[in-house]
């Protein structure tokens, strides 16, 4: 089972290692991870998305938990949450192609943020699947570079992580 | 005051309340170690390898429950200190490690003796500082000794790069304890959750005590003791909580795991309710836990550390808390309990038949010999001439399972050994410890002649301090564990197992300034113990006891096999 959770910490150099290495030596798979500090500058709010069974996302939550850096831990995956991840894609569009593309970038609600005569780039924003289903919709010819953020999220409603 | 970094951090140890600390100097904590040389609150202890400083730290926090200190140079003195650090990780002894690191500006240069210590370290400590401000010098020390001690005790390292050591600042004594945000150990146990333990416990058919080195750390003997005592249950200690319920006491069925008591083990299996305390059902202890899962019964899990149940075992009724605060909470729940309603004798009558029948097969006997010394009998000679009050220590392998089968420890604090790690070497260190915190007590070294040549340097501390540790080295000329899997497991091929060209170890100690005996023969061993023991109680003795060659420690459960497929000897095989 995929799950995203969401970490608080010091914002201190080594916090983010600490995490790494915790997953890295469980042997626990990470998907992505994005970190940022947060509205308080001492503190980083991490997301990391992982997957595996009960028993391994309990143990995650616990390892995170122990690190002394840490201060509080959450899987958002366990109740209503909202994710967002952000994609830049810069793709071919030449000739006739560049109505095409520009119309694809409408359905998806994206922006197009900068143009050369021969690509555009693309500024995606939206959950995983979505930013999937744009690269499956376009020709894999005419993806010229693709970066991705990760996700990051935050509990629907009056949920909030916060100390 | 405004002091330098290097005063800072002695008069730091010294406010701490340090009076011993392990180390070697070097080039990045010269600063530290003139001020060492000015000052005289804590004594420092010169060892002759890095890693023997950690060690030496670790068995002296084993032996007395305080943080343990070391202190070492940048680079190779950091790489040295490793194995020690995962050593004490592994078993949660509260360490503080302080380590010289290369001037801030020379950080990242590659610069002379650099390594990235706190990026070496970091998956082996419970945390670990690089100070980059001589203002934040002494709080970080202070934050140091407080995350050793509390919660799930572990090492601690300090980085302080030379420039910090001279820089200035001003300095105040510490008051008060230290508040973390992101750091506050649970202490006390979920009340409805003892209570709900206390009544399985009750209504148990057949309970079962099993408890490992975390009631040992928690200082919580004497409430084991009384609840164990109380509901006369058995009780089962792993290999790093012997001593925390006394081995002489009938309720006590052994060590469980690979090589544990077939009484303890069974039980372990056939109870139906277990309650584990401070102990974390690891793959030496369980076996296979797909096998140990296959009987049910009712677990119940107190440990101060979550990440620890339901790891590899699910739990039934899981405590976080401190094993000695839960502890008594249980007593206090137990007393209530039972003065309300007598508990049948009947109730558990016929488990203690059962555990009486385990017993009977006698797992421990091993074939006494007049012509080869046999190990089981020297540890059982030294249990014997020590009244089970000596501090053991021993090394990884053979010799340390049958200390740990034959030596009878009543007291906690009394068994020091590397469980979790498997650390060869830290036997002679370890008893340098032991000696810095009981400078008159019987300590002895169990090791064999291949662990005690890893860290072998440690003699000429011993001689600079006047230690006495008497050791004893069951030497088979084998790597006798991992022989014993090659005999077993790999068709009797004993790669590499054989321990050739070995120094003669009496010269070898007498070089060092200690006394050297070597005995050959049964009828020997006792004499030799008991002159070690008195006549050169102030000296270090070194006994190599030439030990039957190729005796096997039972019982054995393989690796990867359930906790009762034990092999109870070579007829097994």
């Amino acid at each position: 089972m995929r799950h995203a959770i969401s970490v608080l910490l010091e914002n201190e150099a080594g916090a983010l290692s600490r995490v790494v290495g915790l997953f890295s030596a469980r042997g626990y798979n990470i998907e992505t991870l994005t970190v940022a500090p947060t509205e308080d500058a001492t503190l980083s709010r991490m997301t990391v998305v992982t997957s595996g069974s009960d028993d391994v996302i309990e143990q995650i939550t616990k390892h995170l938990n122990r690190l002394v850096e840490v201060v509080k831990v959450v899987d958002l995956t366990e109740a209503p949450h909202i994710e967002r991840e952000l994609m830049l894609i810069k793709v071919r569009a030449v000739g006739k192609e560049r109505e095409e593309m520009k119309r694809m970038v409408d359905i998806f609600r994206g922006h197009i943020v900068d143009v050369t005569d021969k690509t555009y780039t693309v500024e995606l924003t939206g959950d995983k699947s979505k930013l999937d289903a744009f690269i499956e919709a376009l020709d894999r010819a005419s993806i010229l570079e693709t970066v991705r953020t990760g996700s990051c999220g935050v509990g629907r409603g009056e949920r909030v992580l916060k100390i | 005051m405004e002091l330098t970094g290097a005063e800072i951090v002695v008069r730091s140890l010294a406010d701490e309340g340090v009076e011993h600390v392990f180390g070697y100097p070097g080039g990045s904590v010269l600063y530290i170690y003139d001020e060492i040389f000015k000052q005289d609150r804590f004594k420092h202890i010169l060892v002759r390898h890095e890693q023997a400083a950690v060690h030496a730290a670790d068995a002296y926090s084993r032996a007395s429950n305080r943080v343990g200190v070391a202190l070492v140079t940048s680079g190779p003195g950091v790489t040295n200190a490793v194995t020690g650090i995962a050593t004490a990780y592994m078993d949660s002894i509260p360490l503080v490690v302080l380590t010289g690191q290369v001037p801030t500006t020379a950080i990242g240069q590659d610069a002379f003796q650099e390594a990235d210590t706190v990026g070496i370290t970091r998956p082996c400590v419970k945390h670990n500082f690089l100070v980059k401000d001589v203002k934040d010098l002494a709080e970080t020390i202070r934050k140091a000794f407080y995350i050793a001690r509390t919660g799930r005790p572990g090492p601690v390292l300090v980085d302080i790069p030379k420039d910090i050591t001279i820089a200035r600042c001003k300095y105040t004594a510490p008051a008060g304890e230290i508040k973390m945000r992101s750091y506050s150990p649970v202490v006390k146990g979920h009340q409805g959750q003892i209570k709900k333990a206390v009544q399985l416990l009750l209504q148990a058919e057949r309970p079962m005590i099993y408890t490992g080195g975390g009631v040992v750390l928690a200082d919580a003997a004497s409430e084991l003791t009384k609840l164990v005592q109380m509901l006369d249950v058995p009780c089962t200690n792993t290999l790093m909580g012997l001593g925390a319920f006394p081995a002489d006491d009938r309720r006590f069925v052994g060590m469980p795991g690979m090589h544990g008591t077939y009484e303890a083990n069974m039980a372990m299996q056939h109870c139906d309710v277990l309650v584990a305390i401070g102990a974390r059902f690891d793959d030496r202890v369980i076996g296979n836990p797909k096998h140990f899962a296959q009987n049910a019964r009712k677990i119940v899990h107190i440990d101060i550390d979550p990440s620890s149940i339901s790891k590899r075992v699910k739990v039934d009724v899981p405590i976080v808390g401190d094993v000695k605060d839960v502890l008594q909470d249980f007593v206090a729940h137990v007393e209530a309990a039972l003065k309300e309603t007598r508990r049948d004798p009947e109730q558990i009558a016929s488990w203690w038949k059962q555990i009486g029948a385990w017993r009977e097969r006698e797992c421990l006997k091993y074939k006494a010999s007049n012509e080869v010394i046999k190990p089981q009998f020297v540890i059982e000679k030294l249990c014997e001439i020590t009244r089970g009050e000596a501090f053991v220590t021993s090394d990884v392998g053979q010799h340390q399972m049958w200390a740990a089968q034959y030596y009878r420890f009543n007291k906690p604090r009394r068994w020091i050994n590397s469980g979790g790690l498997g650390t060869m070497g830290v036997g002679l260190p370890y008893a340098m410890g032991v000696q810095m915190v009981h400078p008159d007590a019987d300590i002895a070294v169990i090791t064999g002649e291949g662990s005690i040549q890893m860290n072998i340097q440690e003699l000429s501390t011993c001689h600079q301090y006047h230690l006495s540790p008497k050791i004893l080295c069951l030497n088979n000329r084998y790597l006798g564990m991992v022989r014993q899997w090659q005999q077993i497991d790999y068709g009797s091929r004993y790669a590499e197992s054989y321990m050739d060209s070995l120094p003669d170890f009496v010269k070898l100690v007498e070089a060092y300034g200690h006394v050297g005996m070597r005995i050959e023969s049964p009828r020997d061993v006792e004499g030799a113990l008991r002159e070690a023991f008195t006549t050169h109680k102030k000296r270090l003795v070194f006994l190599d006891i030439i030990t039957d060659r190729t005796e096997n420690v039972w019982p054995m459960v393989k690796a990867g096999k359930g906790l009762t497929e034990m092999l109870l000897g070579s007829e097994d095989l």
